[in-house]
């Protein structure tokens, strides 16, 4: 009967899903989702991922602030973005239940573990009466209730597991059932789990037992009236991985020691969202990279640009509260003319913020967080992939500079993951520190600020003979670089370096305008909405609007067409997860521009469907 | 990779015969006439010839302070950072560069207040990293405001009537923070201090070297007390590896320990029976740091002299070479990765 069943049943083809699966803490939900993520990169779909999860790190169980959640986008065409709204929420408690039901599609599947709803939970997740039985629900949703626990129990039956083991697998229960969905490949699982277990064979049996038992139910029960297939997307050929922006940018990092033979330093502290990018470098020992765990964000600045006057390639990461601290090393770092790249994984601010939710709202202290006149370069990636090349792009430009640079990604880019192309050595950003070994004073001396043309002044390593030199932070003479308090000799030097700072446009490519050259609205995004807003501006050019977009990766200096192409649209959006930062800078730099704001600052990405709703009253 | 102090083979061959006028930048130091600061470069200077070590080998950082202006005198390499933060700039250079020579050059109130984590914690790591600080008990360069060393009841621009804090007492900071090297000297005993420097300068670990220097300016004589002619003997304890605790105008006097108390004492030889055996012998070379923090006690109490020399001298593994090691392991493990390889890590498929 159940086979029937099957061959009766429709596989659909389908363009793009969104699964989001929400539980405890202890649920699993982040392995689950991972799980399926491969399976979907292995089927050859493009995709993008966001985790979610509490900034408590073993909340209680069942409670609302302890829910943890996993959403996966995938499609058999390029996404952007890990989803705006799920099609599919997958609630393994009444906790998660309550905290993600909002966000479904309405129409949209709900695959609901009703085991979990026992009156003990409800009551914890503030329910008095169970959400389940709710008539409305039904209206709403594809309503799927499958006891998960009991169906993991009776699967483990008579496997010897202690019952707190067994409970642990259900999360494989709702894998598997998502693989049969979503028509993923049962076996190529079996094996997944048959090697992440490969120590623990009884718990691998057990996993295995448990996700086919998922599949199967999906396979034999007449819930699932269809079973689904999203085809393969057109990857461009190549070897891929899945990458978080954070692993991106430390693996950015190791390629660049890889490739110019340095050593590139990381001193930092740790910091949510930054930490895994000092985790993933830790692991480079081996490609020439050093890690140095620092007593605070201070000393994690002061270790790098140590390690930049000693020649290496220093790199700093952190968080908001972080870069505050790192202020005034900054300016050492600009007034010493020494490479540095400060990686800032911006998080909800100001103070402490919402450690663990997203934000745009470090662009302020970015480019002006720091006393005296100070500026540099600052470069925000796009995407987790583009965290790779935004990394070795931003030490590209401080050791050709001679400048500390900042990196901004964010919690979203950071934690989120989509495939990653391995790139060739030949298509990477070429990183080319050079040493000055030579003197170059007329007289046989040697000038640390003797710069050339473009304003570069060289640099000189200690173990280097004959060109000991005395550096540091106070203001030094234009050629010398001896201590100067001369007035005249002052103003110089500020300009010069600003000077310096504006002369790094030459590697900053023009703002390429996606759709209409010219027209009603430009949407103009900077940072980790790029998804979002590149997504937003298609489909709204799907319906036949006139929107465009453009996508600021460099917010100093800003590319020179920024001017030209802001005055070819009648109106401007600047979509920002902030209260309107970029906005503000345009203002200041194109008087006469007065860019239309969109502002979200609810610790989440944009969301495509408000940012086209917003767009759509405007034309 | 040689992360020795060039005191051996081949390399110290190959180190120049140098002057201290080779190690003199040409700039004139801008410190106050009768400045203790003087006397410091002076022994540096004069002890940077005898050390083995290449000139374009060493590196002198400061934070900010009178003190810290040291490096833009000295012709080395040099970098003046920002207050308190130098050990944080030369750890990050000696973990990148374990052949160089790490000075750092501080103030008591750069190093023990805006500094102090950055100073237990570079003391701690056992980094190669000599840190000499000048202690004037006061903050010179903002013009006369306690410092962390000041003593209770101290009156400054800050505390007109008296400061109402404890003091750090350094050495014994520097050691309950787990410097391997822990000395302290006196501007005005250049030779005393020579010595200490150049040991310093042998040592292979975190070092912490106290100077007891003068600001004629805004703490004038704070060391009077230990190094004025007629007192000096009395009040000055010179320790010396492997000889007995004694000081003393007539060398008489000595240290003992009272094995009831567990307290250092201070005796005369020929008085109630005590001989020179009864007196504690120096050794800095203890492991455990017991004695040492007991010696750079003493003088917390009245009565007691002012131990100058080394408290401690031990070798442990350096953070630099242990770090060198893994990274070498790895290598091994890895093999030759190439950056394909590298980029690929562990998870992959293939899109075609
Ligand atoms: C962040 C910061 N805070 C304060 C100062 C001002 N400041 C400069 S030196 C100094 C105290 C120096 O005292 P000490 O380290 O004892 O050195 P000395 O001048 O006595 O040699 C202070 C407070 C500064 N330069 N930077
Ligand atoms: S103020 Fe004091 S410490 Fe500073 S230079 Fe003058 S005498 Fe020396």
């Amino acid at each position: 009967m159940s086979t029937q069943t099957a061959a009766a049943r429709k596989r659909q083809k389908i363009d793009t899903v969104t699964i989001r699966f929400v539980g405890d803490s202890g649920d699993g939900m982040q392995l689950t989702g991972t799980e399926f993520t491969k399976a979907s990169a292995l089927a050859g779909n493009d995709l993008a991922t966001f985790p979610d999860y509490p900034a408590e790190i073993r909340a209680p169980a069942g409670s609302l602030f302890g829910v943890s959640g996993y959403q996966v986008h995938f499609s058999s065409k390029d996404v952007h973005t890990p989803g705006d709204q799920p099609d599919v929420l997958v609630a393994m408690n009444p906790a998660a239940f309550k905290t993600n039901l909002a966000d479904l599609r309405v129409g949209g599947m709900l695959l609901v573990n009703s085991g979990a709803f026992t009156a003990a939970n409800l009551e914890k997740a503030g329910y008095k009466s169970n959400p389940l039985e709710d008539p409305a629900l039904k209206q709403n949703y594809r309503v799927v209730q499958v006891d998960m626990n009991q169906a993991t129990e009776a699967a483990l039956q008579g496997s010897g597991l202690s019952s707190k083991d067994a409970a642990r697998c259900k999360n494989y229960y709702a894998l598997g059932l998502m693989y049969w969905l979503y028509s993923r490949n049962e076996e190529q699982q079996v094996g997944a789990i048959q090697k992440k277990f490969a120590k623990k064979p009884e718990i691998a049996k057990a996993n295995v037992a448990v996700f086919k038992a998922g599949y199967d139910f999906g396979e034999t029960s007449e819930i699932f009236h269809e079973q689904y297939e999203v085809p393969a997307s057109k990857l461009r050929p190549g070897t891929y991985r899945n990458i978080t922006g954070n692993a991106a940018t430390a693996l950015g990092f190791a390629a660049v020691a890889k490739q110019t033979g340095r050593t590139v330093f990381l001193g930092s502290y740790p910091i949510t969202p930054a930490t895994e990018i000092l985790h993933e470098m830790s692991y480079m020992k081996a490609h020439g990279v050093v890690t140095y765990q620092a007593e605070d964000e201070i000393a994690g600045i002061g270790s790098a640009i140590g390690a930049s006057f000693g020649g290496s390639l220093g790199v700093t990461s952190t968080s908001g509260p972080g870069l505050a601290l790192k202020a005034e090393m900054l300016g050492l770092a600009v007034i010493a003319e020494l490479p540095l790249v400060v990686v800032n994984v911006q998080r909800g601010g100001p103070s402490t913020g919402m450690p663990t939710k997203t934000e745009q709202a470090d662009l302020y202290i970015a480019l002006f967080g720091r006393h005296g006149e100070a500026p540099l370069p600052v470069i925000a990636a796009q995407s987790p992939t583009d965290c790779f090349y935004a990394a070795m792009e931003a030490m590209k430009i401080a050791v050709k500079w001679m400048t500390p640079v900042i990196l901004l990604t964010d919690g979203y880019l950071a934690n989120g993951s989509e495939p990653f192309r391995i790139p060739d050595e030949s298509e990477l950003p070429k990183v080319e520190p050079k040493y000055q070994t030579e003197k170059n004073g007329p007289d046989g001396s040697y000038l640390p600020y003797m710069r050339d043309a473009k304003l570069i002044r060289p640099w000189a390593i200690p173990g280097t003979p004959g060109l000991e030199h005395r550096i540091g932070g106070l203001e030094k003479d234009s050629l010398s670089g001896m201590v100067s308090y001369d007035g005249m000799n002052h103003e110089k030097m500020v300009k010069t370096r600003a000077q310096k700072i504006r002369n790094v446009v030459e590697d900053v490519p023009d703002l390429v305008v996606d759709g209409p050259q010219q027209g009603e609205v430009l949407l103009l995004s900077w940072g980790g909405t790029y998804g979002s807003v590149r997504t937003t501006a298609e489909a709204l050019r799907a319906e036949g609007k006139s929107v465009a977009h453009a996508h600021l990766r460099w917010l100093n200096p800003m590319p020179k067409n920024l001017g030209a192409v802001l005055k070819s649209f009648k109106k401007v959006v600047i979509p920002e997860v902030n209260d309107g930062q970029l906005a503000f800078v345009i203002r200041g730099r194109f008087p006469g521009v007065d860019p239309i704001q969109y502002n979200r600052i609810n610790g989440k990405a944009l969301k495509v469907s408000e940012l086209k709703k917003r767009v759509l009253e405007l034309l | 990779m040689s992360t020795t102090n060039g005191t051996n083979g081949a390399q110290a061959a190959a180190v120049p015969a140098y002057t201290k006028k080779d190690f003199e930048s040409g700039v004139d130091p801008r410190w106050c006439p009768g400045c203790g600061d003087w006397s410091i470069i002076n022994q540096v200077q004069k002890v940077m010839p005898t050390v083995g070590v290449k000139r374009e080998n060493i590196v002198f950082i400061s934070g900010i302070g009178c003190s810290s202006r040291f490096p833009y005198y000295m012709n080395n390499y040099g970098m003046h950072t920002l207050h308190g933060r130098a050990p944080s700039f030369a750890s990050g250079l000696k973990v990148s560069r374990p052949e160089l020579q790490v000075w750092v050059m501080t103030g008591d109130g750069d190093a023990l207040a805006i500094g102090g984590n950055h100073f237990i914690h570079c003391m701690r790591r056992n980094l190669d990293i000599k840190v000499v600080m000048f202690n004037n008990r006061i903050y010179g360069l903002t013009k006369g405001q306690v410092s962390p060393t000041s003593e209770l009841g101290k009156k400054t621009k800050t505390t007109p009537f008296g400061s109402p804090d404890q003091p750090f007492n350094p050495p014994a900071l520097a050691l309950g923070a787990g410097a391997t090297f822990v000395a302290r000297s006196v501007d005005v005993e250049g030779a005393h201090m020579g010595g200490v420097l150049k040991s310093a300068a042998g040592h292979k670990g975190s070092a912490f070297i106290e100077v007891l220097q003068n600001c004629p300016i805004f703490n004038d004589g704070a060391y009077l007390s230990l190094t004025e002619k007629s007192v000096k003997a009395d009040q000055l304890l010179r320790m010396e590896q492997g000889k007995p605790l004694v000081f003393g105008k007539d060398g008489k006097k000595g240290i003992r320990l009272n094995r009831e108390t567990i307290q250092l004492e201070v005796v005369t030889i020929g008085e109630g029976g005590v001989t020179e055996k009864d007196l504690v012998v120096h050794d800095a070379t203890r492991e455990d740091p017991t004695y040492s923090t007991m010696m750079a006690n003493l003088n917390q109490k009245p009565g007691f002299p002012t131990p100058i020399g080394v408290f401690r001298d031990v070798q442990r593994p350096t953070a630099e070479d242990l770090n060198a090691q893994q990274v070498q392991e790895q290598k091994a493990k890895s093999g030759k990765a190439d950056m394909k390889t590298m980029l690929a890590g562990s998870d992959t498929w293939v899109v075609s």
